[in-house]
């Protein structure tokens, strides 16, 4: 069942239209993620879904059109990237939302405590909201939100202030909540990691647009265009040339070297090849590999990012592979060294090519 | 220095054997400015935090106005209040003129701008996403207002205290209008003025003493309310 129905819903700032949504629908039990980068209207988007900012467009819940904006927002739960919390005990801040929306004193702390208990800090509840830190006051806001049996919850980039063992932990509990209790959600994020944690779609907002919907999987292996693959971490976009296309394998040129893929190729000659860097595999030689796609390759540059380490390598053209700082050090890579670069065939993922993109 | 010398020690006589005239003076000016202070809370608050909260055509000039109160004159605020409760004044039916409630009335009008305007700002500092938080929490219009005031009390107390800091201190609005009469209207400000004039040095010091010992309290609550720590 639909839960939220977004039609022509747009959020303007002055004469500036700063995000649309020609047509969003939430499913019962679903978490989408809203991700795009900074600036892209997401928070707006979401305040407007929420019914906290003046939009155009219509929201309907379980089919209803929204005619009272209060009676809307306490249908809702909303979290934002600063827990927010009162001056006051951490069992009042959770139990305020069941409160204000009538429920008596004590029915509210009971709800507080429920939650304040499935979120792990039910043992802070007498403390004063000023004494905890900043991870347990976003365990505390997301009890409150969830204290109101929301029918739908907005998570406004909910981990973006906390620190990374802090965040690990909380997006962990909070996908193993969303998942048990089947709690409709919509996450707004820039983090590609949260959206693959916790979503079951994907919606990508760039300028403010829609650009792809689909399932989480889908959009991380299969991104629409160029800009939309750029976001979610295809960093290998080849402009190339289809050669020969067969039901199984289609071959194509990239500067001076043929790739092979078996995705279906678009109508046109002149592709996209969008390749995603984790599945590029590096080795010392031919015989360690076999991929389908194999090329001798000499590195360029070799930079650390977190965990991983981004290699950027010359294969006849230019590819960047993710590879773990374990691999990285036993490979001892370093630039100009030689190296072999491959990938399976069933990796690249193919679009018509953009005009603004030179053939070869 | 034998002056300075001999009206401490008459001040100390004073304060510790709670002299009648101290004692009057003190309660005098306790009740008059906290009654001023408790209506200026009364009516400033609720404006203050709707000056706060909404937007309308004006508000800035309105704004304006508040701010300009905040520094009016003790005299000319005297002087109004004066005319308004003079016999033949507009309000002269009352028959305020030289009583308590007079004084009230004026030191009234110096607190409340203060009070209002305080309370606009410490609305207005709420961060605009606890606003939205909480009406995304399902807060009406009047539970948002009542949250807030809720929220910044410590801040409203500054307002309370500086509202009753100004009018407390004050000597103009109340000599005008409430002509010093011992027993009375005579208050802590008054009467100091009144014994310097006299070279009534001992007496003086008593009440000035009481007076710094009550803008020192006032101050050191302000300061606590400011410096504790906030939630995230």
């Amino acid at each position: 069942m639909t839960v939220l129905e977004a039609s022509g819903v747009v959020v303007s700032r002055g004469t500036r239209e700063v995000a649309r949504a020609d047509r969003l629908a939430i499913e019962e039990g679903e978490t989408l993620a809203i991700l795009g980068p900074n600036g892209a209207g997401k928070t707006s988007l979401l305040l407007a879904l929420a019914a906290l900012l003046p939009r155009q467009g219509e929201l309907r819940l379980r089919g209803e059109p929204l005619r009272d904006e209060l009676a809307y927002r306490r249908r809702i739960g909303v979290v934002f990237q600063r827990p927010l919390l009162l001056d006051r005990s951490v069992r009042d801040n959770a139990a305020l939302g069941a409160e204000l929306r009538g429920a008596t004193r004590a029915e509210s702390r009971r709800r507080a405590m429920e939650t304040l208990t499935r979120l792990g800090v039910a043992h802070l509840a007498d403390r004063p909201a000023a004494a905890i830190s900043g991870g347990e006051a976003q365990r505390v806001s997301i009890a409150r939100a969830l204290a109101v049996s929301p029918e739908l919850l907005f998570l406004d980039e909910p981990f973006a202030a906390l620190d990374a063992p802090t965040r690990e932990s909380l997006i962990a509990d909070l996908a193993r909540l969303l998942r048990e209790e089947r709690i409709t959600t919509v996450l707004v994020t820039h983090d590609r990691d949260e959206a693959l944690a916790l979503a079951d779609r994907v919606a990508v907002l760039i300028g403010g647009r829609l650009r792809q919907l689909d399932r989480t999987e889908k959009v991380f292996a299969e991104p629409i265009d160029a800009e939309v693959a750029a976001f979610v971490g295809v960093e290998n976009v080849l402009a190339a040339r289809v050669e020969t296309a067969t039901d199984e394998i289609t071959l194509m040129r990239v500067g001076g070297a043929t790739i092979a893929a078996t995705a279906a190729p678009p109508t046109e000659p002149n592709v996209l090849l969008l390749i995603a860097p984790d599945d590029v595999v590096l080795s010392r030689g031919r015989e360690t590999t076999s991929e389908r796609n194999v090329f001798d390759a000499r590195v360029q540059a070799v930079e650390p990012i977190g965990r991983r380490v981004r290699v950027t390598l010359d294969c006849g053209f230019q590819l960047v592979a993710h590879v773990t700082r374990q691999s990285a050090r036993e490979l001892a890579l370093a630039p100009e060294q030689r190296i072999v670069a491959s990938f399976k065939a069933t990796v690249p993922h193919l679009l018509p090519a953009h005009r603004d993109l030179d053939s070869p | 220095m034998e002056l300075i010398a001999q009206g401490i020690a008459e001040a100390i006589q004073r304060l510790v054997t709670l002299d009648p005239d101290v004692r009057d003076a003190a309660s005098a000016s306790l009740v008059v400015s906290g009654s001023a202070t408790a209506l200026a809370v009364l009516s400033g608050i609720p404006l203050g935090t709707y000056l706060g909260l909404a937007r309308f055509r004006g508000r800035s000039f309105f704004l304006s106005l508040v701010n300009t109160g905040m520094g009016l004159p003790p005299v000319a605020v005297g002087l109004f209040v004066a005319i308004l409760v003079w016999r033949s004044g507009p309000l002269g039916g009352l028959d305020w003129y030289c009583t308590r409630p007079a004084m009230v009335t004026a030191q009234y009008l110096l607190a409340a701008p203060t009070v209002i305007g305080l309370t606009a700002v410490a609305i207005q500092s709420v961060d605009p996403m606890l606003r939205l938080q909480l009406l995304a929490l399902g807060a009406t219009r009047w539970q948002l207002a009542m949250l807030l005031v809720q929220e910044t009390r410590l801040l409203l107390l500054t307002a309370v205290m500086a509202g009753f800091g100004a009018v407390i201190s004050e000597i103009g609005a109340s000599l005008m209008v409430g002509c010093n009469v011992k027993g009375d209207t005579r208050i802590l400000t008054t009467a100091i003025a009144l014994d310097t004039s006299k070279g009534e040095f001992g007496s003086a010091i008593a009440l000035a003493v009481i007076l710094l010992v009550l803008v020192f309290a006032i101050n050191a609550v302000t300061t606590w309310a400011q410096q504790r720590p906030r939630p995230a």
